[in-house]
């Protein structure tokens, strides 16, 4: 059956000098990963400008809470207590509100809870290392957690990444959904990191430091770091272009 | 006519993408790699209920490297219409649309139930092809990589479809294109080489 939607206008397009290119050499899972022939471009259709939408009544009351999210009662995790908030906005600076926003990181030792990291340092049994929140109706989000540790992986002889959490937001189109990670202001390790250095712009990186904020923090509990979080924007106000018999 | 209301600003750049990772799966489908507890179950994992108007697909695939390997650690996600063609963009029960699924530990394989898709306008008003958005992440991966999935059995659809008129390299379009009927699909992602797949930029 056809539909009768109405698209909204196009995204912006990506900065693409802005965003890692696909091959990045001195991070060597991207030789064989990464496509080489051009991508194709086309004007975004509803396929592109529309997506899912996730309901506040899906997130549980400790999703934004890795500190006791997955912890025996009684218990939290170890580690240096921060919270972690922000804003989702798009590139025109307007806040792009109720969208989910997902996190995942190594405990404190910088060990992840995978069967796959065999790193030296151990488990927290009362870390898991994931959690979610959906953004509020100006764009905020927080969740409390603990800074994880840095770790070393294989890549050159002595590579490690600098203490890091990952995030994965979703816009309100599929194409402007977005993996990327957060790194820590003042942190000697993300200058240092193949995979930070797959962005060539020192301002991009910067984006992804995330500053200290102590007056967010919570006394006698927790350091407080802002992030926030820069979706594509779209050219909804730039034109009213109807289109005709459809 | 065109009539210009506000001018473009652009004061913000886009968050740079980073690579997903080894560990994706902990964060986007921790029950499936061994964290349960902390959701009651992986978000996208179920598309379709008892009560979901279409016909019943299973697809199938992998996404694979340069070297001919299977990815272990990628990360799927698909959205598309309804049987009716129409997105849904609000959260409410029934079927969103939206799926998620992790590469198997051994296999790679990825594998989504869902509805075969209904037909979508495109902005010009032509009817684009019954077809599935995809969106791939894994380690390796520095930004997510966007492709398509259209079937094997709407030949004729396909012929009509505007975004695979886009493809130059006529004989790229198969990457593109599922093999299989009867509610069965299945479509391996080539990163790199001879059947390297279509990526888009939307
Ligand atoms: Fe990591």
């Amino acid at each position: 059956m056809k539909s009768n939607q109405t698209p909204i206008a196009n995204f912006f397009p990506r900065d693409r000098s802005w965003h890692p290119k696909a091959y990045t050499p001195d991070y060597k899972t991207s030789v064989l990963r990464s496509p080489s022939r051009a991508l194709i471009a086309f004007g975004n259709s509803l396929s592109e400008t529309t997506g899912p939408a996730f309901g506040h009544d899906m997130i549980g009351p400790l999703d934004n809470d890795l500190v006791l999210n997955f912890a025996s009662p009684g218990m939290s995790a170890i580690g240096e207590r921060v919270i972690v908030q922000g804003r989702v906005l798009d590139e025109r600076g307007q806040p792009v509100p109720n969208v989910l926003v997902e996190f995942w990181q190594a405990n404190a030792g910088g060990r992840y809870r995978h069967k796959k990291d065999g790193y030296l340092a151990p488990l927290d049994p009362n870390f898991g290392g994931c959690g979610r929140t959906l953004s509020g109706d100006d764009g905020a989000f927080a969740f409390r957690t603990i800074r994880p540790g840095p770790y070393p992986w294989p890549n050159g002889p002595n590579d490690w990444r600098p203490a890091h959490i990952h995030f994965s937001v979703f816009g309100h189109g599929f194409a402007q959904r977005l993996i990327t990670q957060m790194y820590f202001e003042g942190d000697p390790l993300i200058p240092r990191c193949p995979i930070v250095r797959t962005i060539n712009d020192p301002k991009a990186i910067d984006q992804l430091t995330a500053r200290l904020d102590m007056n967010a923090s919570a006394p006698m509990d927790a350091l407080a770091y802002r992030f926030d979080i820069v979706l594509r924007g779209s050219r909804s106000t730039l034109f009213e272009n109807r289109l005709e018999g459809n | 006519m065109v009539t210009p209301i506000t001018p473009p600003l652009y004061p913000l750049k886009e968050s740079p993408s980073q690579t997903a990772g080894p560990y994706v799966h902990i964060g986007l489908t921790p029950n499936f790699c061994g964290i349960p507890g902390v959701y009651a179950t992986d978000l996208g994992a179920t598309m379709v209920g008892d009560n979901t108007k279409g016909e019943r697909i299973t697809l199938e695939g992998r996404v694979i490297d340069g070297g001919g390997n299977p990815l272990k650690d990628a990360l799927v996600e698909i959205w598309q219409a309804d049987a009716d063609g129409i997105y849904k963009t609000r959260a409410e029960p029934g079927f969103s649309g939206w799926g998620r699924a992790p590469a198997d530990g051994e296999t790679g394989i990825f594998r989504f139930e869902t509805i075969k898709p209904g037909r979508v306008a495109f902005p010009d008003g032509r009817l684009q092809a019954p077809h599935i958005n995809v969106w791939i992440v894994a380690r390796g991966i520095n930004l997510g990589l966007n492709t398509r999935i259209y079937f094997e059995d709407e030949a004729e659809a396909n012929a009509g479809d505007p975004v695979l008129a886009r493809i130059e390299h006529r004989d790229r379009v198969p990457t593109l294109i599922a093999r299989g009927g009867a509610g069965k699909y299945s479509h391996d992602i080539h990163l790199q080489g001879p059947q390297e797949t279509v990526f888009f930029d939307i």
